[in-house]
């Protein structure tokens, strides 16, 4: 079997005496969209976090890509092709539109590439190319999340991490953003996505892990997964 | 009239320098959390770099680039030896350190220098003055007045044109998110004290230039008035800094210029008492950053 792009072994995050991520083991292979699901408190988050070394894991070891990437500081990550868009979208809201892709686009040296990036994203999104010269922080909360996901794209990565894309937006801005998930995998890029919307993670998703207290509660493909009772279960607390 | 005038443009030669020290300082609270109370100490070194170009026989001219740059130089390197390994603590933790910082370097001034003041030379066109339309303005004001403004483009069209320049923005705006962008913390926050050295460095040669001397102490009242319009402005808001630092200026001038002779004695408290108004309508300071309105919604 081919090595997985992303494998995460015995993950452990504690925030003093709080156990927050407790042992899990997954992977994502090359090309997929996994879904990491669960209630609130459940640890994705701090999973997310701690792969993009924004908080320091306690045990376990991340590999990405054949190399190990456990505890790097996050600056590193672009350059390795992962980025993370994190949770609540926090756009530079001081910045334009334009400045903050170009923020995302920091680590990268080639012109010929970066020029191929602002294309990319002004193509996914011609609203951004519209806005380029307004301040990111009068965007719509829509438009600040595809500017975040645009953000996220500029340095081209292999894989994409997505904490709760769909959190705060109105349902028909929530599927163009589903709809962007499963366009940008087309394009080849490998997704872990934590979401609270389960039913829309699920439709898009390949494969899905469901996490309760800290712990892989259940896990499986995708379209099993929304027929199966173990989700409700987890989530109730039960399994 | 004239008197108005001439003294308006006291208040923009020494609200300049304030603004200058307060932009140092706003530069790197707004990256990092930390009121640097050693910035004053850096003044003080491009302070004893003049004094001892001078008493070497270098020229002004050569003297000024050299003091800038061991100001800048010095900033860096506190940032590495000291404020780096408390990078993540408290704000109160890296206070500290940087009150431990400003006395280190004091007592060093003190000892290897001298406790007491010593002159500066200084070149004699600074001390001289030019009559523009009836007015007489000191060659030293105006300088101040010229090299603030040049300082103040100079940093607008570093961040706001400059791609290193656009990162600092960013993270002071978010600095975990800088951070996942790519942009490294070390090379941000170094960047930051560097600049904060350059404007510590410029505003030592205006305050020198007025005085014409140097002590081991000379960097702490600046600084703290510095402080005063950094918080005046909005702590860690770059153009409240600049607007801190020019309306202090204008309060003490008009203060020591127009208040009755009887009240002199009071300047120091009615002039506070005047930032203590402002703050009491304006508790965020005259253009709070960013950030802070962003934990406020």
């Amino acid at each position: 079997m081919v090595q997985p792009l992303l494998e995460v072994r015995s993950l452990d995050v504690r925030y003093g005496a709080v156990q927050a991520v407790d042992g899990i083991n997954f992977e994502v292979e090359q090309g997929e969209i996994i879904a990491l699901l669960g209630a609130n408190g459940a640890g994705k988050s701090s999973t997310l976090n701690a792969i993009a070394g924004l908080v320091p894991t306690f045990g376990g070891e991340v590999q990405f890509d054949g190399q190990n990437i456990t505890n790097l500081r996050p600056e590193m990550l672009p350059g390795l092709g992962m980025t993370l868009s994190p949770e609540g979208r926090r756009v530079f809201g001081t910045l334009s539109v334009a400045e903050n892709l170009q923020m995302g686009a920091f680590g990268m040296k080639d012109p010929q590439e970066i020029a191929a990036a602002w294309d990319r994203v002004y193509t996914l999104f011609p609203i951004l190319a519209e806005r380029r010269d307004q301040f990111a922080g009068t965007l719509s909360g829509g438009q600040q999340q595809m500017l975040a996901v645009g953000r996220a794209l500029m340095s081209n990565p292999k894989m994409l991490l997505l904490d709760e894309p769909s959190l705060g937006l109105a349902p028909k801005i929530i599927e163009q953003i589903f709809e962007l998930i499963t366009t940008l995998n087309q394009q080849g890029v490998t997704i872990l996505v934590v979401e609270q919307n389960v039913s829309m993670a699920l439709e898009v998703a390949n494969r899905a892990y469901v996490l309760a207290n800290g712990q892989i509660a259940t896990s499986g493909d995708a379209k099993e997964l929304a027929a199966s009772n173990n989700l409700q279960n987890a989530y109730l607390g039960g399994a | 009239m004239e008197l108005f005038l001439q003294q308006t443009v006291n208040a923009f030669a020494l609200g300049g320098t304030y603004a200058l020290l307060a932009l140092g300082l706003a530069v790197v609270f707004s990256i990092m959390g930390l009121i640097n109370f050693a910035h004053g100490e850096l003044m003080t070194i491009a302070g004893y770099v003049l004094m001892y170009c001078g008493l070497a026989g270098i020229s002004f001219v050569f003297a000024v680039p050299l003091a800038l740059l061991a100001s800048t130089f010095a900033a860096v390197l506190m940032e590495r030896v000291a404020f780096r390994p408390v990078r993540n603590s408290s704000g109160a933790t890296m206070l500290v350190t940087s009150f431990a910082v400003a006395m280190i370097l004091q007592v060093i001034f003190q000892n290897f220098i001298s406790v007491r003041s010593q002159p500066v030379l200084l070149p004699e066109a600074l001390s001289g003055s030019i009559t523009i339309g009836g007015l007489v303005i000191g060659v030293n004001k105006l300088v101040a007045i010229i090299s603030t403004v040049i300082m103040l483009i100079f940093l607008d069209r570093f961040l706001s044109k400059q791609k290193y320049g656009i990162a600092m923005r960013a993270a002071a705006e978010d600095f975990a998110v800088a951070r996942l962008m790519g942009i490294r913390a070390n090379t941000v926050i170094a960047g930051a004290f560097a600049i904060s050295g350059l404007l510590a460095g410029v505003a030592a040669i205006l305050w020198v230039s007025q005085r014409a001397s140097v002590d081991p102490l000379m960097g702490f009242t600046p600084v703290l008035k510095a402080f005063i319009a950094a918080i005046l402005g909005g702590l860690g808001s770059l153009r409240g800094a600049v607007a801190g630092g020019f309306l202090l200026g204008f309060i003490e001038i008009y203060l020591a210029a127009f208040l009755p002779p009887a009240l002199q004695e009071f300047r120091d408290p009615i002039g506070l008492g005047l930032v203590v108004l402002v703050l009491l309508m304006r508790p965020n300071g005259l253009l709070p950053a960013a950030s802070l309105k962003a934990e406020k919604v």
